[in-house]
């Protein structure tokens, strides 16, 4: 069997399985909303106590 | 003077403020949010941004409707054994620093497991446990520290609505399915190695087969239910030229690769699919914080206190009935008709009529549903139910059965019905030619006319367009539901405007001084009485006088619903209604007034009239030219000679409409043949909103109100209305060259289709290119538009 039906083989498989990446993200709701993550992830999981974060503020 | 800004609010407090933890904050309540925040460790709330927060509200006895679990249950999202969900819709959500507060709820009170903001839909999800902690603690919760959330009628009675991906799956899967394809087909374009070739060709067509499959009966199948539909009704809608063109794009290239007759238009199939879906992608441009089909549920509570055997308890409003006492607190909106029992109503109806004066009732008056008591208790009687008050009548008429709407006719439709009968008939003629010159060349020609006329561009110019047009109004604040909107916005030739509220501003009112003047120490007198004042009046009053300074008065008493006594020295002022002063001679008119007496001597009134909006004449001038004009309004007649001679000659002016009225007045312009654009704010607009071809809402916060409608305009840009129209009559030229364009294209590939020498690679080059320079054209040709109306 020629090397082609692999190589064929795998780049379809590879192909298909970000499909279904995406098919499930989309389903998981994570293009629902675009902006609040973006937000989100620049908070600190740390709270900072209060007198080293006021130093910083103004 | 340097202004103080409240620490948490934001809002200037130069007279008073409460000091605490060297911050300065312009009530307690503000100061309360800033102590939990302390306490739990959550002060970062104020470092994302500056005076983030919301004055809480007094929130007393509203939410005890959700100690019921009937009411819970239908609230919840989602609930079993120990785990609820709910979502609830926040209106102040509006910063980074909002966000973060939310997210951490759990460390206010650690019996709520998560929380989860979504930004663009202003909406807090929250996980608990019903067990540890019920939902009106948590709706408490976000009250007092300033985030108090809107539950309204509609979250009771709608079931959750399922969010609709499917166009994004589509997209996906023609997306991918293209994109392998397209791959596949490229070594037998470039002819690599022909022996190569020979070998493994048929793998290489049988997998672009597959891969077209769900493209064709999935991805595409709403253009074959769509143009199914059309010829059903006997419309040739451009779904049909599409659908024929997908179909025997499909057919042709599975009978080639099974007869060995060559390699198929699968990635001009898939490609066409995929740049169709591209085009319903971009056109379905929605604000996810906007609500276009919002009835009176929205704006109603879902329960009210009822009082019976003097006893209060909560009830559904469905389960109000006639001849039963109502309880309405501060705040709190009045849900049927009734009548007045005990209490001093001050009714803001601005909801309903845009008016922004409250209106005083006294016991024995009739209150309408739909108003929002400002002073204190009352206790009412009911005359109707819900369904059966004044105002919600309304929504029982055909207008807003939406069944009833007669669907537009857009441009494109317009254009595909030509089109495709000229396809058709060239397909034929060439055929038939075919016929006599080299019949086995006659299918191959008859197909491939079909297949390169297939209208990709021309289908592809309005979504482009109008969703590009969509979202250039979008940035300028004016929200249109959908493209459509566009293309029925540049048909308009009659505006009809509401005038309370539309053509007038609730923002600010125009306060007239009649009677004997004032003098400064009478002035610096009653601006300080006036600030003791939470009445709404007074409040306005109070920054007419911002120059004054104001000094400390004596024995300061307010009778709720008449007015305001105050000493100074030995002066004595009374300012309120006209029994209150003891002005008997004052006739009662219709105007809203304030009125003065000194040591129980009459001095004068204050009127309150709306101020009408900055550049209404110049809007209305420059419409007069273009537009049949007409102003509609609920009121009296007691403008009607000001506004003959403020707006231009030609305007019809009509009075004392009802909301059944307006629709009327709409549908018959309708019928004499007129487009009609109605610009309302109100409830009270909602019918002739809903009749008109363009419904728009005028509104002074976008996040608050607005009745069901085509479009919203954020009242800051009442004056460009003009501009929109304009700009719209501009993208519906910009579509009709895009057609002239495609139609090139058209033409070139109608040459090698009709000669015979259609190639499946040239199908493939010119398929694509016509798109995407109609593409461009409009995105390029629109951007400069954009810029032009800024």
């Amino acid at each position: 069997m020629s090397v082609i039906y692999l190589l064929l083989t795998l780049s379809i498989l590879v192909a298909i399985v970000f499909f279904i990446a995406f098919i499930y993200s989309v389903k998981r709701g994570q293009y629902d909303d675009s902006y609040t993550p973006s937000v989100r992830m620049l908070f600190d999981d740390e709270l900072v106590k209060e007198s080293t974060e006021k130093s910083t503020k103004v | 003077m340097k202004s103080t800004q409240c620490y948490h609010c934001g809002d200037s407090c130069d007279d008073k403020y409460v000091k605490f933890d060297e911050k300065q904050f312009c009530c307690n309540g503000c100061k309360t949010v800033y102590e939990i925040f302390s306490e739990n460790d959550l002060t970062c709330y104020y470092d994302f941004q500056e005076n983030p927060g919301a004055v809480p509200t007094e929130i007393q006895g509203k939410y005890d409707f959700l100690e019921q679990e009937e009411i819970v249950k239908k609230l919840l999202d989602f609930s079993d054994a120990n785990t609820q969900i709910v979502t609830l819709y926040i209106p102040h959500i509006h910063c980074s620093s909002c966000i973060w507060v939310l997210e951490n709820l759990h460390k206010l009170k650690p019996e709520i497991s998560s929380s989860q903001v979504n930004f663009t839909k202003k909406q807090v999800r929250v996980t608990f446990n019903l067990e540890n902690i019920s939902l009106k603690e948590i709706v408490l919760l976000l009250s007092a520290i300033g985030y108090e959330p809107y539950i309204s009628l509609e979250d009771y009675e709608g079931g959750k609505k399922a969010v609709d991906r499917s166009l994004i799956y589509k997209l996906g899967l023609a997306g991918f399915a293209f994109g392998n394809v397209m791959f596949l087909s490229f070594p037998e374009y470039f002819e690599v190695d022909g022996f190569w070739i020979e070998k493994y060709k048929n793998v290489f067509r049988w997998l672009m087969f597959f891969f077209s499959l769900p493209v064709v009966f999935y991805a595409g199948k709403d253009y074959f239910v769509s143009a199914f539909k059309g010829l059903r009704s006997k419309i040739l809608n451009i779904d049909v030229p599409i659908a024929l063109g997908i179909s025997v794009l499909f057919i042709r290239s599975t009978v080639e690769i099974i007869f060995d007759l060559g390699t198929g238009f699968f990635d001009s199939l898939t490609g066409l699919v995929f740049f169709l879906l591209l085009g319903k992608f971009f056109q379905q441009k929605t604000y996810n914080f906007l609500s276009f089909e919002r009835d009176y549920k929205s704006y109603f509570p879902i329960a009210v206190t009822r009082i019976r055997n003097s006893k209060e308890e909560n009830v559904p409003i469905y389960d109000v009935e006639k001849g039963d006492r109502l309880l309405i607190r501060n705040e709190e909106l009045i849900p049927v008709d009734g009548i007045l029992i005990n209490g001093n109503a001050a009714i803001d109806y601005s909801f309903v009529t845009g008016e922004a004066v409250p209106v005083e009732k006294k016991s024995g008056d009739k209150l309408f549903a739909g108003g929002k008591q400002l002073s204190g208790v009352i206790e009412m009687e009911v005359l109707a139910s819900v369904s059966q008050s004044y105002l919600t009548q309304l929504w029982s008429n055909d207008v807003f059965n939406k069944e009833n709407k007669s669907p537009f006719k857009t441009i494109t439709d317009t254009i595909s019905k030509n089109f495709t009968i000229a396809v058709l008939s060239i397909a034929i003629l060439a055929t038939v030619y075919w016929l006599f010159i080299d019949s086995n060349k006659a299918l191959n020609v008859f197909t491939a006319v079909l297949i390169i006329a297939c209208p990709c561009a021309i289908a592809l110019a309005a979504p482009f367009t109008l969703g590009n047009m969509l979202r250039i109004f979008g940035k300028q604040k004016f929200y249109l539901k959908n493209a459509t909107v566009v293309e029925q916005l540049a048909k308009i030739d009659t505006v009809i405007f509401d005038k309370t509220g539309t053509l007038t501003t609730n923002k600010e009112s125009k306060i007239l001084y009649e009677g004997e003047a004032l003098n400064l120490v009478e002035e610096k007198f009653l601006k300080s009485t006036l600030r003791a004042s939470n009445h709404p009046l007074s409040r306005t009053l109070y920054n007419k006088f911002h120059k004054i300074e104001t000094q400390p008065i004596t024995n300061y008493k307010e009778v709720v619903g008449k007015g305001i006594e105050a000493n100074f020295d030995t002066t004595n002022l009374k300012l309120g209604s006209a029994s209150f002063v003891n002005n008997n001679d004052e006739k009662s008119t219709l105007d809203t007034a304030v009125h003065i007496s000194f040591n129980d001597v009459y001095k004068g009134k204050y009127i309150f009239k709306n101020a009408y909006r900055k550049g209404v004449k110049q809007l209305f001038n420059s419409l007069n030219k273009n537009y049949n004009l007409a102003v509609v309004s609920g009121d009296n007649e007691g403008e009607k000679e000001y506004l003959q001679h403020f707006l231009p000659s030609g305007t019809d002016l009509l009075f004392n409409q009802k909301p059944e009225n307006k629709l009327d007045v709409v549908a018959n312009l309708q019928k004499q043949g007129k487009k009609t654009a109605m610009i309302g704010d109100g409830l009270n607009d909602a019918g002739a909103l809903a009749q008109s071809d363009v419904g728009i809402a005028l509104s002074e916060n976008i996040n608050v109100f607005s009745p069901a409608c085509d479009g919203i305009l954020d009242a800051s840009k009442f004056y460009k209305i003009e501009t929109f129209l304009k700009a719209s009559k501009k993208a519906i030229k910009i579509i009709k060259y895009c057609f002239i364009l495609s139609l090139c294209y058209n033409v070139i590939g109608l040459y090698f289709a009709v000669t015979g020498q259609l190639m499946p690679v040239i199908a493939a080059i010119l398929m694509p290119l016509s798109s995407i320079s109609i593409v461009v054209f409009t995105t390029i040709s629109t951007n400069l538009l954009g810029t032009k109306i800024k």
